[in-house]
């Protein structure tokens, strides 16, 4: 009422004249309906809904649940232990570089080159998979089909599946006497030791990511997560090392992966150079999580608006 | 994870097939059908079915041989040791991380379910990387646990705690959702009619997520015991000593012993198969639980 008339004086002689206008006054909101309604007296029935108040307003919010700050607390101290405080000691110790002595470890070609291929690579995995992954989500949604629940549940073993597993078996599959490779090679594709090959173990562990992104959504036709899946498959393909070590052949500047260069770094001593790409490494993907999350927040934002 | 997200999909695309206004015609669905299976037997079915044909190409005798080498042997106790150590401790902690997040409102729980993501979103290498600047010879405790005689990294703390790090979210991440989905009202019911908080917490809110928390226990554990990057940087690659199962593997493989890295590459397999198939076991009996509690959540 107070926005309605503007101030509290005006208000409160709203209110006074109105009460000293009515022939009835029954206290109680029980009351005063009763009297009204059943007894018909009076001409006009005022309520005040304000029972909610009260409970709102009376200090803080109020839990009735216990054991938040052990949670909280155990939950926050468990997160700067075991991921805060490592995350955090990448980024000091690259502090030990000058900026150009920093720049220089980033920027050398054959750390170059490997951005491209595992950047290259990791978005031509995604675009791979947003597309199949699109039509095999949409096939799983709206057809059925004889053995459709194991493929359903096959569908997460890239996620399962160890990456040195998944990379050894590729490699098999590829190499020049493997099952495809010997129907590849003379046909002039090789893909066993090539970046192509990079592109075929990075498909593969990326693939789940959009269909069960996808799969929930396309009941609705949501766009935006479409984008968080293809993110998450991206994300998860530029830092991937393991299945991408064994079909790739490593060699410099052509088929070399960023995680790779890190290890070569780390095993001639040179931590610091490792952490100088970790740091490049972390801040591309600390961006897409962000990114991620921003997307799914909206997503959800937007559905529980509608 | 999206995969938490229950995949039942049967009843539903049913519809879509009865409905005459979404049928497609026969030739696209057909197509459809057609591409998707090729691209899931291509990139899925073929690996899978790869590792056991390479492993048994030599037949049983040399397939056990190499389960029951020592190293081999070593290799598995080491993988369910580092694992043994891992789940469970990410275990309570995406209890108690679920617990503040879902059940409590406060400032900051956006970026802290940020921020529990992280791990997932950090390449493997790296949660090597910052354990060894933290431990390692050269780390800023190095020389500290070197006076103590303390090895973490090139032992098995070192492969410990790379494993917790690449398994941090994975039962957090089940359970956030699921929680928030149930709502409190449960648990006010049980503590207003005199229920301790732990009583509440085991009589009330873990019956009432156990699938999901089972899912999550077992996607960890499949991600800790198959876990290669990370703990291939601490590891320093001991023979029967800091080699878990994927490690093994790929030494084997370099060697050129590809039928027995094959071998020990089918007992994880083996691993994937019965994750799936117990994930699947549990999206159905969590599916029932969530629907069940959906309706006497309508009905009150």
């Amino acid at each position: 009422m107070i926005k309605k008339l503007g101030d509290e004086a005006k208000t409160h002689d709203f209110v006074t004249r109105l009460f000293r206008n009515a022939p009835v006054l029954d206290g109680g909101e029980r009351g005063a309906t009763t009297t009204f309604t059943q007894h018909g007296l009076g001409d006009v029935l005022v309520t005040f809904k304000n029972r909610g108040e009260p409970l709102m307003h009376a200090g803080k919010p109020h839990r009735v649940l216990p054991g938040f700050p052990l949670a909280l607390g155990y939950t926050l101290v468990y997160l700067a232990l075991i991921v805060l405080i490592p995350l955090a000691a990448v980024f000091l110790k690259s502090t030990s570089l000058t900026w150009e002595q920093f720049w220089a470890v980033i920027s050398a070609p054959r750390v170059v080159a490997s951005y491209r291929v595992s950047f290259g690579a990791s978005l031509l995995a995604a675009a791979i998979n947003a597309v199949f992954g699109l039509i095999f989500a949409w096939v799983l949604v709206r057809y059925s089909f004889p053995g459709k629940r194991i493929v359903d549940a096959l569908v997460d073993l890239p996620f399962a599946l160890p990456t040195a597993v998944a990379g050894i078996a590729l490699t098999a599959i590829y190499a020049g006497n493997g099952w495809l490779g010997q129907w590849l090679e003379p046909l002039g594709l090789k893909v066993a030791f090539t970046p192509l090959g990079i592109l075929v173990a990075l498909t593969f562990i990326g693939l789940p990511f959009v269909v069960r992104t996808v799969q929930p959504v396309l009941e609705d036709l949501d766009t935006e997560l479409e984008e968080a899946g293809f993110a998450l498959a991206f994300a998860r393909a530029v830092g991937e090392y393991g299945s991408v070590i064994f079909i790739a052949g490593n060699v410099p500047m052509v088929s070399e992966i960023t995680p790779l260069l890190i290890i070569t770094k780390l095993e001639q001593y040179d931590y610091v150079g490792a952490t100088a790409i970790a740091v490049v490494m972390l801040v591309v993907s600390f961006v897409l999580l962000f990114l991620i999350n921003g997307l799914q927040f909206w997503a959800n934002r937007g559905r529980a608006r509608s | 994870m999206a995969a938490a997200v229950a995949t039942h999909w049967t009843a539903h695309a049913r519809r879509f097939e009865v409905n005459a206004a979404t049928r497609e015609p026969a030739w696209i669905k057909g197509t459809l059908i057609v591409v998707a299976l090729a691209f899931f037997g291509l990139f899925l079915l073929l690996p899978l079915a790869t590792v056991f044909a390479e492993a048994f190409r030599k037949g049983w005798q040399v397939y056990l041989a190499a389960l029951v080498e020592s190293d081999a042997l070593s290799a598995i106790a080491l993988t369910l040791l580092t694992a043994g150590i891992a789940v469970p401790l990410n275990l309570v902690f995406g209890v108690a991380a679920a617990w503040a997040i879902a059940k409590f409102n406060f400032r900051g729980k956006q970026l802290l379910t940020t921020l529990i993501d992280l791990p997932f979103s950090v390449s493997p290498v790296i949660a090597g990387l910052v354990f060894v600047l933290l431990f390692g010879a050269q780390g800023w405790f190095g020389p500290w646990l070197m006076e103590r005689d303390v090895k973490i990294i090139f032992a098995v703390p070192g492969l410990v705690l790379a494993t917790i790090f690449v398994t941090f979210p994975f039962v957090a991440r089940e359970l956030i959702p699921l929680m928030e989905a149930q709502g409190r009202e449960e648990e006010e019911a049980a503590i207003v009619l005199g229920a301790s908080g732990w009583q509440t917490f085991w009589r009330v809110t873990l019956p009432n997520v156990k699938w999901g928390l089972l899912y999550g226990v077992i996607l960890s554990n499949a991600r800790a015991m198959g876990e290669f990057g990370a703990v291939s940087v601490v590891s320093g690659h001991i023979r029967g000593r800091t080699n878990t199962l994927p490690l093994y593997v790929e030494i084997l493989y370099n060697e050129y012993y590809f039928a027995a890295a094959f071998a020990v590459a089918s007992l994880l397999a083996l691993l994937a198969l019965l994750t799936l198939v117990v994930k699947s076991l549990v999206e159905r009996r969590g599916r029932q639980q969530l629907s069940v509690g959906e309706e006497s959540g309508a009905s009150t």
